[in-house]
């Protein structure tokens, strides 16, 4: 990734952040808020690949924990891992599906709202099972969904596709 | 070298080999360089998390993350005013989809509240008119040789053909047929059926129901009873012409006794005004015309008058 490359998928990731922390996140539309940030990390994952999906993952999620004040690192675990699975899944089985990036967003909205509640869970936060995975995370889905084209097509006319992808031929095995 | 088409016998076959000599070919040092940045970013943020966790917003990293926000602070600021009119858009189309629901929402919460209201109305009347008995009973007007047993008026008269409530104590409280019913404002009637939690009370102003009563200033003696043709109105029948009575006489009850008979009502409970009194040359009596003190519409407690040598 160039230096201009990557200061223009700095700056989406930052704007990102702010958006969300600041406008998106005060959205509720039939119960669930979209996800803006999380959409332009699986969007950014898909076209620059998995490296650079977790590093811009980790960063927006690292911005939003600031400017929300919650405990560091947590939106950045998130982001961070849908980055890398987004990238992994543009490296690996999205060539030659149609809209990979509606697919992907679909599920990773899933995944990330389910590891979010474990997180909470875990650092003893108060969380109401039924209302974070059921009540705000399914119309959480549909929206990511809905807004998930238009984002992709605008992150991919700012940062623009890797083109060195490389197929992958056979399945690695580590030994 | 053949190309292996399945992973088993790509990674167990024994025609692969690698070379230890060589490195690690670049494909292989891309997949260590992803994997590297991954975990470190992993574990940077597992350390993050739990760093502030244990130090919460007073250690080194709450002050970083101030520091932070601070930074960020005037981005979120411009954010946030220039979205400002888009918002309000948001806002202004949102809210004509939920203003429907809002306000059938509000209508019924309105519902709600006027009932609430209703029913602490009540309740302050009936406490009220318990209050009012209470004191009766311990006031000097109350007779020696009764117990009031106090009843909620649970049903009243249904229709112009009928002249009773129904009263929410029977034979369980001690209640019997043909016993008086007051309120601290006078006579209301007389018990005549019972059952083990209610009562039907006859009111004074039923036809049937006729009260020996006398004048308490002159002590003309007479019996009320319902007038002919109207609602509420009573009048003092079979009072002779030679007896002095005028408007404005208080009527009470007669209570008169005879051997082991008795009234059914005590003595001296107020009955009402008098409001007219004429005569006729053909008439034996006088007509005389009784305004009650009771207010038969709006009864909603009363005191069932139980003699206290009565046996339960």
């Amino acid at each position: 990734m160039t230096a201009g490359t990557a200061l223009r998928a700095g700056a989406v990731v930052f704007f990102a952040a702010l958006f969300q922390a600041a406008i998106v996140s005060s959205l509720s539309i039939a119960g669930g808020t979209p996800d803006l940030l999380l959409v332009v990390v699986v969007s950014l994952g898909l076209v620059r690949g998995s490296v650079a999906g977790a590093v811009l993952g980790f960063v927006g999620g690292l911005v939003v924990d600031l400017l929300t004040l919650e405990t560091l690192g947590v939106t950045s675990l998130v982001l961070t891992l849908a980055g890398f699975w987004a990238g992994r899944y543009a490296e690996t089985t999205a060539r030659g599906r149609r809209l990979p990036v509606v697919l992907a967003v679909g599920v990773m909205t899933v995944l990330a709202g389910f590891f979010g509640f474990a997180l909470h869970y875990m650092l003893g936060d108060e969380v109401v099972a039924r209302h974070a995975l059921v009540t705000t995370l399914v119309p959480a889905v549909v929206l990511n969904v809905l807004i998930a084209l238009p984002v992709h097509a605008l992150v991919r006319a700012v940062v623009g596709e890797r083109s060195g992808f490389e197929p992958t031929r056979e399945v690695e095995l580590v030994v | 070298m053949p190309r292996h088409r399945s992973a088993r016998s790509a990674a167990l076959g024994a025609t692969v080999r690698r070379d230890p000599t060589t490195s690690l070919n670049p494909r292989g040092a891309g997949v260590l360089r992803r994997r590297l940045v991954v975990g470190v970013l992993v574990v940077l943020a597992l350390v993050l998390i739990s760093l502030t966790f244990r130090s919460g917003s007073d250690g080194s990293l709450g002050g970083a993350q101030s520091f932070g926000a601070s930074v960020l602070r005037p981005f979120a600021v411009g954010v946030e005013r220039v979205a400002q009119p888009f918002r309000d858009a948001y806002d202004w189309v949102d809210s004509l989809f939920t203003a429907r629901s809002e306000a059938e929402r509000l209508r019924e919460e309105v519902r709600e509240l006027r009932q609430r209201a209703i029913q602490n109305e009540f309740a302050r009347q009936q406490a009220e008119s318990l209050r009012l008995l209470l004191k009766y009973v311990e006031g000097p007007r109350f007779p020696d040789d009764f117990r009031g047993i106090a009843a909620e008026v649970i049903t009243r008269p249904t229709s112009a053909f009928t002249q009773a409530v129904v009263i929410a104590v029977g034979t369980r409280h001690g209640v019997q047929v043909n016993d008086p019913v007051v309120t601290p404002d006078g006579l209301v009637g007389l018990v005549t059926r019972v059952t083990d939690d209610t009562a039907r009370v006859q009111l004074l102003t039923d036809q049937q129901l006729a009260v020996p009563a006398l004048d308490l200033r002159t002590g003309a003696p007479g019996i009320v009873r319902h007038a002919r043709g109207t609602r509420e109105t009573l009048v003092l029948d079979r009072v002779r012409k030679e007896e002095r009575v005028r408007r404005g006489d208080e009527l009470v009850t007669a209570g008169w006794r005879a051997n082991e008979f008795s009234s059914l009502y005590p003595k001296g409970i107020p009955i009402g005004d008098v409001t007219s009194v004429g005569q006729t040359d053909t008439d034996l009596y006088q007509q005389v015309q009784v305004d009650p003190y009771v207010d038969f519409g709006s009864l909603d407690a009363v005191l069932v008058l139980v003699p206290l040598d009565r046996r339960t």
